[in-house]
């Protein structure tokens, strides 16, 4: 589809692609969603003897506007999951999310009433990351992986660059009988 | 219209600007702080009624952690319970691994062996210092200063390090037993601690050199956030908060417990009650600290570092694969857990914040009937109001960071 | 000084006081519920309790009455502590709050309310302070399950656009992201 609109799968778009998700990978600007003890082994993360500065992933924003990469540390309660969900609708696209931990993943061995058996219940998750807290290399890891992602993600820079005018038109389904059609003959 | 008189009159010099008597910036303003702020130590919630810069009223709110600590307790058995109390005051694992352990120790009567008490206070201090550590340098970086962060987080992975060494984790450790600990301190693991100490005291003394004495950081300081003696007592403050106030008061010294009372160590006291002499307390309470592990490691006493008796703690793992007795022992301890008798005590620890205590209420099965944990950063931020109404706005996180709350152990 | 304290209450309050219990050498006194203030008020001009370290609530759940509320109290003169106990019926877990004797009560009172819905009359601020407002049960009750009621707090909706996995495809169907 995109192809006819002189932004195929070419040589430019997908060296433009590349490029994009270089920039994009090397320079993540974490928001660091420290609810409990995950935080300290986050911030053990950002210390001296970790420094996630290597890869380009120091810059902690405490504004949900200047971020790109949510990383959840620690346990979502049902109370704190709006919060969570607030902040994460406030970031801008493209974004990705981390689960840092056992209890931000399931919930961990905190099975009780007020925890959230997992923030992929209103988050999507990009990595999970196992442990309880799990070790500062591991969550450097994770952020190595979304780093992977990003350098595979496809059409970055158009997504980027087309402003919303020039997004090609679809002809809306009008009646119910021809969504019918269209999604059939899709 | 009116905007544009404002600015003709901030033009001229001599012009007092009054404002309308409805003009929304005369009014008082809510503000609310957190629970995602980086400077509220966790997930906690103020919320703030201001008159310009000076705050009237604040309401903090809690509960964002809320993890039902409790409820789980009575759901698992005491030893069960244990990795959950890692996670109540997560700067420091060790101290409330103890407290659980002596609580349950009190109450079924268990012996502890020498050696275990001895290692149990080397790591309760080790703890009390990294939870120092932390609190010194996030209270430092609220006042605007990054580097003192750095530097503390850096003793604190070295304090990791010998964790890691001792019990095998280096964050949430679950070492303690019932009736002893789960692994002897080793001869590498005593010689790391104390070439760490040998390196760690004149950086406390570096620290002190930098921050002391420094005016700007005392101006940050000091008068801010002043909490009489009467008003600590009776709003329920304790540990060094408690102390920061006047009030000579220390569980370890008071009602001992462990080893402390072999060892030699002083209790330091301010009378200002201030973030200043709260910020005192910790750096002279870690010196104390390091006093106390030099002493126990020299007082270190040789044998065994758990109690031998079967129906009480649990055997050794090589044990199992070669006694039937043993085996059926801890199937027994797993299955049903400790027999406990029936009736309730409190016992109380000093932890890095405060006093933390455990009452529990045994009906005489393996579990708990019911567990409470008074946490000290619960009763700690119970003052918070007090001290920052009357004070400035850019004052509430200088207060929140003296009184270093951790939410994990507030909320339960 | 722990008999002395027994003797006082014993002499102050020879009507109120229910039951003393010694175990582990710790004293437990149980008392009448009316008289709780007053008592609160003797332990603390008297007898020098200073220090609330802790109000905290229990379930009795097959046993009559039903809750019961303790009150863990210190003398930091002497370092000795003792613990009231009152106990509650269930179709009315109503008892006059302390926080006029001390301050520190207060946030401990709004925790046992919150947790086992026992009543503090005259309390200013009788709100929960752990789960949310408009939560309905009280979960240290000993019938409230661990796991809890599903659906007793509202979740927020997974957002389906949200997912950027295929974010440049949806972009081109003309779709906004």
């Amino acid at each position: 589809m995109s192809g006819q609109q002189g932004m195929g799968d070419g040589f430019l778009t997908t060296t433009l692609d590349a490029i994009t998700n270089w920039g994009r990978a090397n320079s993540i600007w974490p928001m660091p969603m420290g609810l409990s003890c995950c935080a300290i082994e986050m911030m053990a993360m950002a210390g001296p003897r970790y420094d996630i500065a290597r890869f380009g992933a120091e810059v902690f924003r405490f504004s949900p506007r200047q971020s790109d990469l949510m990383i959840v540390a620690g346990t979502v309660t049902y109370k704190m999951a709006t919060v969570v969900k607030k902040i994460w609708d406030q970031m801008p696209e493209p974004k990705w999310c981390i689960a840092m931990g056992a209890c931000s993943s399931s919930g961990g061995m905190f099975r009780s009433y007020p925890v959230v058996q997992g923030i992929d219940q209103f988050l999507p998750v990009d990595v999970y990351v196992p442990g309880c807290p799990p070790r500062p290399d591991a969550v450097i890891h994770a952020v190595m992986e979304i780093q992977e992602k990003i350098k595979r993600q496809k059409d970055s820079f158009q997504d980027s660059f087309l402003a919303e005018d020039d997004a090609p038109q679809v002809r809306q389904p009008e009646s119910p009988k021809e969504k019918e059609k269209l999604t059939v003959s899709e | 219209m009116a905007r544009q008189k404002i600015y003709a009159l901030l033009e001229d010099r001599d012009a007092t600007l009054t404002f309308e008597e409805d003009d929304p910036l005369e009014q008082t303003m809510v503000l609310n702080m957190g629970p995602q702020h980086p400077a509220t130590h966790g997930v906690l919630r103020v919320v703030l009624k201001l008159d310009g810069e000076r705050v009237v009223h604040a309401v903090p709110e809690l509960g964002y952690l809320h993890r039902a600590m409790e409820k789980l307790a009575e759901n698992k058995s005491y030893h069960e319970f244990m990795p959950y109390t890692d996670r109540l005051d997560y700067m420091s694992p060790y101290s409330n691994n103890t407290a659980l352990c002596l609580a349950v120790e009190k109450l079924a009567e268990i012996e502890v062996p020498e050696r275990a008490t001895y290692i149990r206070t080397i790591a309760c201090e080790l703890a009390r210092i990294s939870s120092h550590l932390l609190s010194i340098g996030a209270l430092v970086m609220d006042t605007g200063a990054l580097s003192v962060f750095l530097w503390t987080f850096q003793e604190r992975e070295k304090i990791y390090d010998i964790f890691d060494l001792l019990t095998g984790a280096r964050f949430t450790i679950s070492h303690c037993r019932v009736g002893g600990i789960a692994s002897d301190l080793s001869k590498e693991c005593a010689e790391l601690i104390i070439r760490w100490l040998k390196q760690f005291k004149p950086k406390i003394q570096e620290w002190r050199k930098l921050l002391d004495r420094n005016r700007i950081f005392i101006e940050r300081l000091e008068g801010v956030g002043v909490i009489s003696k009467e008003d600590a007592i009776a709003i329920g403050l304790s540990g060094p908060n408690l102390r920061a106030s006047g009030v000579h008061y220390d569980i370890r010294r008071d009602e001992p417990y462990l080893a402390y009372n072999d060892l030699d160590f002083e209790i330091p006291t301010f009378e200002n009650g201030d973030s200043y002499a709260r910020y005192q307390m910790r750096m002279l309470e870690m010196e104390e600290s390091v006093k106390i592990i030099e002493q126990a490691l020299r007082k270190l006493p040789k044998g065994e570092v758990r109690n031998e008796d079967a129906k009480k703690t649990f055997p050794w793992k090589d044990e199992i694969y070669h006694s039937m007795e043993s085996l059926i022992h801890d199937f027994m301890m797993t299955d049903s857990g400790i027999q406990m008798p029936k009736g309730e005590i409190y016992h109380a620890i000093e932890a890095p914040k405060g006093e933390l205590g455990f009452y529990i209420q045994s009906r005489g099965e393996g579990v708990p009937w019911r567990l409470k944990i008074r946490s000290p950063s619960f009763c700690n931020l119970q003052a918070l109001p007090k001290l920052v109404e009357g004070g400035m706005i850019a004052d509430v996180v200088i207060i929140i960071g003296s009184l270093d709350p951790v939410m994990g152990e507030a909320d339960k | 000084m722990l008999n002395k304290v027994s003797i006082a209450l014993q002499s102050a309050f020879p009507k109120a006081l229910l039951e003393t219990t010694k175990f582990r050498n710790e004293l437990t006194f149980r008392v009448k519920k009316e008289n709780i203030r007053e008592i609160s008020q003797f332990l603390k001009e008297e007898l020098g309790f200073n220090l609330c370290v802790d109000i905290c609530g229990a379930d009795r759940f097959n046993e009559e009455p039903r809750f019961e509320v303790i009150y863990n109290l210190m003398n930091l003169e002497h370092n000795t502590r003792i613990r009231l106990k009152v106990w509650l019926e269930e179709a009315k877990p109503h008892l006059p709050s302390v926080i006029s004797v001390w301050p520190a009560a207060d946030w401990y009172e709004r925790e046992t309310y919150d947790m086992f819905g026992i009543v503090f009359v005259n309390h200013p601020d009788m709100r929960r302070i752990y789960m949310p407002e408009d939560f309905e049960y009280f979960p240290m009750r000993k019938e409230f399950p661990l796991v809890g009621v599903p659906g007793s707090i509202p979740l927020p909706e997974f957002d389906e656009r949200a997912q950027n996995l295929d974010a440049g495809k949806r972009y081109n169907q003309g779709q906004r992201i």
